[in-house]
């Protein structure tokens, strides 16, 4: 076939590298309403579930076992499971019903029940029941920190610098795993600079992670993976029991724990027993609630290009972020790998958490380049901090983060890659040089950063767990550095676990070592003007973003500039017919000196009256003071001209060339593009304009189509429009002037 | 009933496994030497509020788990890690994981853990 220009056009975008695939239920590939699916049913005698979706007791595999016995409420279900699905979903958006109320039925409900839930619900109402689903009423966002080189004075400046943009988690991992105690060192010491007041977790091999979270180097735990088939659970090496069990050991030593699921995990790993992945993504949701862990990381994470690849897959992943938050669990709801190449895509899945809002927006937003995050890239990087900060303030929607300013950026990446050094130095690790602290500083990524002896490095860290390292040596370390406000923040959160109160549903440590979850601060939404709302400091902060200016300081006129214009008296009607009026408006050369495009006035009336000149005719100035309007500037200097030819300019440059029997708004020639004009656009504008004068034939001056114009200079054009209008004098007649 | 955060609004009922109140976790500790990491972890008894604040916000499972995380407070790093290992896919037969759960139980009077280790075996 021979494809059309615009169809090659559209092939190249990015949408169309992704992979799009149709539904094939037996591989699982299919995002909800498998044939396989079960029937929702649940059957209870002797105070416990003897069927489960169809399913008897005798024939239960692991996950039902553990689902049977831990994750329904046998006290609701044949409550709960005997309303209609519908019923339920129109519960979910209906802001008379409290979430209390919900979290209690669903906790009757079965999986195979809960899908038909969700799946009677669209996106904008699966967005409206996350709104009041999710635990904590206050939303937050996670960070990924982590860079190939595996840095340290890099990681720790990156970590500080996520906890200034408002980031309450910061996630790092390993390339090499012996690297973890360094990494987790750095990007604890980065969690206390500034601000300082994050969790920090370091993703590694079960056990390794346990020891780092023993040791205080980490203080939350989120790579407990649970799968939603018995075969998919045993390759990943695990059971239902032995999760639930490492929960109760992290949680015994006051550590955090968030579990991981998320729907493709099963297809990719060849076990869908060819069952949806919302189903299959439910049982996972209920293996968790039993576990006992206060919440999950969801949103298909690092699978997300396969139910994207579905038909309804974005949906989906939002179905299973909402489950979660109707079980009642924390809910970090993905965004935190790359879900598409195109731009406008990824965009869009990620209005379905950031508008709603949930515990975690992303878990995993990658604070630093995409080359540098080793968990292969979130859906959002470092080089759209900007764009998100834009987004939380167009719609004036918490999205986690704070807006900040450059200066401050670097003074707290200066002071943790300093802190790290210090560190590195007290406790006998290979050294960090002054070269690399500053090239962690003002690094792109760490291939900006010096090499560093990797074979020392790794031989310390493992040198570091054996001889038994631990937070305190850091907190130690960086007080007798005189890091003391770094050592003080980090013993404020490690002071926490002493407590347990990070333990609860939805916690994360604010500034001053004070906790947030879902205890103190429930989401009580009930409908608007309820549940979370901007405070209005926190709005200003949203709002202030660094790129916006004050807009009373858009085109002031420079102080100590000598006058344009001189004026000599009102102006009369001109009497010559080789004239031809420049008619200009009331702040051109005066209260503004320059066009929207920063054309001086002066070469701008320059060029017009030596275009006009050039066809032989004489130029008159005339300065209006009576409108701001360029067809009536315009109008009125043909009135003036004894041609009955005028060209109107207002100070941004709009132009008109007008005749005398024009009605105002109409014209021989406009050009309400101020900036794509340039110099020699009004040296033909003049020309033009003499032409017309003389009766000849006149090609219109033509003039550059820019898209862009518009919206790169609306503002520009109404805040130099607004000082045009402010130096109208009604009814002040039209001024003769000439060049100074 | 606790109240939550213990931190903020019980601090005085709150102490390190050493036994040194919460207040006197400092900086200056710290660097004394008198404040080590044994002291930044949670007992028993806190878990036990943080379990009975879990109840009262209708998070039944999430106390069971705070409850078996108390029972674990006291058992040593290195057991723990030898549980969970025993508790994952074919490392361990009914008969060792029956007989780990009769030893959390004589030697910790882990309860909790026990039963989730019997109901493992039996799984």
């Amino acid at each position: 076939m021979h494809a059309s220009k615009r169809a090659e056009r559209r092939a190249a975008r990015p949408i169309n590298r992704d992979s799009f695939i149709d539904e094939w239920f037996e591989p699982g590939l299919i995002i909800s309403g498998s044939p396989r699916d079960p029937e929702p049913s649940i059957r209870i005698a002797g105070g416990r579930v003897v069927e489960l979706d169809g399913v008897p007791e005798d024939r239960f595999d692991l996950l039902d076992r553990f689902i049977a016995r831990h994750a329904i409420d046998v006290s609701m279900a044949e409550a709960a499971m005997a309303l209609e699905p519908a019923t339920i979903a129109r519960m979910l958006v209906d802001i008379h019903v409290p979430r209390s109320e919900l979290v209690r039925l669903v906790s009757g409900l079965t999986p195979a029940k809960i899908v038909r839930v969700v799946d009677c619900l669209n996106p904008v109402e699966m967005m409206m029941a996350l709104q009041k689903m999710r635990a904590r009423r206050t939303p937050a966002n996670q960070a990924h920190v982590t860079n190939r080189r595996e840095h340290p004075a890099l990681l720790a400046a990156d970590a500080a610098e996520a906890v200034e943009r408002g980031f309450a988690e910061l996630e790092t991992t390993v390339g090499v795993s012996r690297y973890a105690p360094l990494n987790a060192i750095a990007v604890l010491v980065g969690s206390g600079t500034g601000r300082g007041a994050a969790l920090t977790q370091c993703a590694v091999e079960e056990s390794l992670g346990l020891k780092l979270a023993l040791r205080g180097l980490t203080t939350y735990a989120e790579t407990l993976s649970v799968y939603g088939t018995e075969q998919a659970f045993r390759d990943g090496d695990d059971s239902p029991w032995s999760k639930a069990f490492l929960a109760s050991a992290y949680a015994s030593r006051g550590v955090k724990v968030r579990f991981t699921s998320g729907s493709g995990s099963e297809a990719l790993m060849g076990h869908s027993e060819g069952k949806s992945m919302l189903y299959l993504e439910t049982r996972c949701l209920m293996a968790v609630k039993g576990a006992g862990a206060q919440g999950v990381q969801n949103g298909s994470i690092s699978c997300i290009a396969l139910p994207e690849s579905l038909p309804g897959g974005v949906r989906g992943v939002m179905a299973e972020n909402l489950i979660a938050a109707m079980l009642d669990l924390e809910l970090a709801s993905g965004n935190d790998a790359m879900a598409s190449h195109s731009e406008i895509r990824k965009t869009a899945k990620l209005m379905l958490q950031f508008l709603p809002g949930t515990d975690f927006i992303f878990s995993g937003y990658s604070v630093m380049p995409r080359e540098d995050n080793l968990f292969g890239g979130g859906n959002f990087d470092g080089e759209d901090l900007d764009d998100y900060n834009v987004l939380q303030r167009d719609m004036l929607v918490d999205g986690g983060l704070r807006p900040v300013s450059e200066e401050r950026v670097l003074a707290v990446r200066w002071r943790a890659a300093q802190a790290i050094q210090a560190v590195f130095d007290e406790l006998g690790l290979p050294p960090i040089r002054d070269e690399e602290v500053e090239a962690a500083v003002y690094a792109h990524s760490s291939a900006d950063l010096p090499e560093r002896d990797v074979p020392a490095d790794l031989e310390a860290a493992t040198a570091f767990l054996e001889r038994g390292g631990d937070a305190v040596d850091v907190i130690r370390a960086l007080a007798r550095r005189g890091f003391t406000d770094i050592a003080q923040n980090i013993l404020a959160v490690e002071k926490l676990r002493i407590s347990g109160d990070f333990l609860q549903t939805s916690a994360v440590v604010l500034p001053g070592g004070r906790v947030r979850s879902a205890v103190n601060d429930p989401n009580d939404y009930r409908g608007p003007t309820t549940g979370y709302q901007l405070a209005e400091e926190r709005r200003a902060e949203i709002a202030r973003i660094p790129q916006a200016v004050d807009p009373r300081t858009v085109g002031a006129a420079t102080v100590g500039e000598g006058p344009l214009l001189i004026e000599c008296g009102p102006a009369r009607a001109g009497e010559r017919t080789d004239e031809i009026v420049i008619a200009l408006g009331p702040a051109f050369g005066s209260a503004l000196r320059e066009t929207l495009l920063g054309l001086p006035h002066r070469d701008v009336l320059e060029a017009l009256i030596e275009g006009v000149r050039q066809e032989g005719l004489r130029p008159r100035i005339v300065k209006i003071y009576s409108t701001s309007d360029c067809g009536f500037i315009g109008h009125q200097g043909a009135q003036l001209s004894g041609s009955g030819i005028a060209i109107g300019i207002q100070s941004k440059g709009t132009t008109v060339i007008h005749r005398c029997d024009l009605q105002p708004l109409d014209n021989l020639e406009l050009f309400p593009q101020a900036p794509n004009l340039t110099l020699d656009s009004y040296r033909v504008i003049g020309r033009n304009a003499a032409k017309y004068a003389k009766g000849e034939p006149v090609l219109p001056v033509p003039v550059q189509i820019d898209n862009m114009a518009r919206l790169k200079y609306i503002v520009k054009t109404t805040l130099l429009h607004r000082r045009e209008t402010e130096q109208v004098v009604p009814g002040r007649p039209a001024e003769e002037v000439r060049l100074a | 009933m606790p109240e939550y955060p213990l931190s903020e609004k019980m601090p005085d009922q709150l102490r390190t496994p050493s036994g040194l109140p919460f207040s006197a976790v400092t900086l200056e500790a710290v660097v004394a030497g008198t404040v080590t990491m044994a002291d930044l972890r949670v007992t028993a008894e806190a878990l036990e509020m943080q379990a009975q604040v879990a109840e009262q916000a209708g998070r039944p499972q999430l106390a069971e788990n705070l409850r078996r995380a108390a029972e674990l407070v006291a058992v040593p790093d290195e057991e723990i890690l030898a549980i969970y290992n025993a508790l994952r896919p074919g490392r361990a037969g009914r008969d060792k994981l029956l007989a780990l759960a009769s030893e959390l139980e004589t030697r910790y009077r882990a309860f909790r853990c026990a039963a989730l280790i019997r109901e493992a075996a039996e799984s």
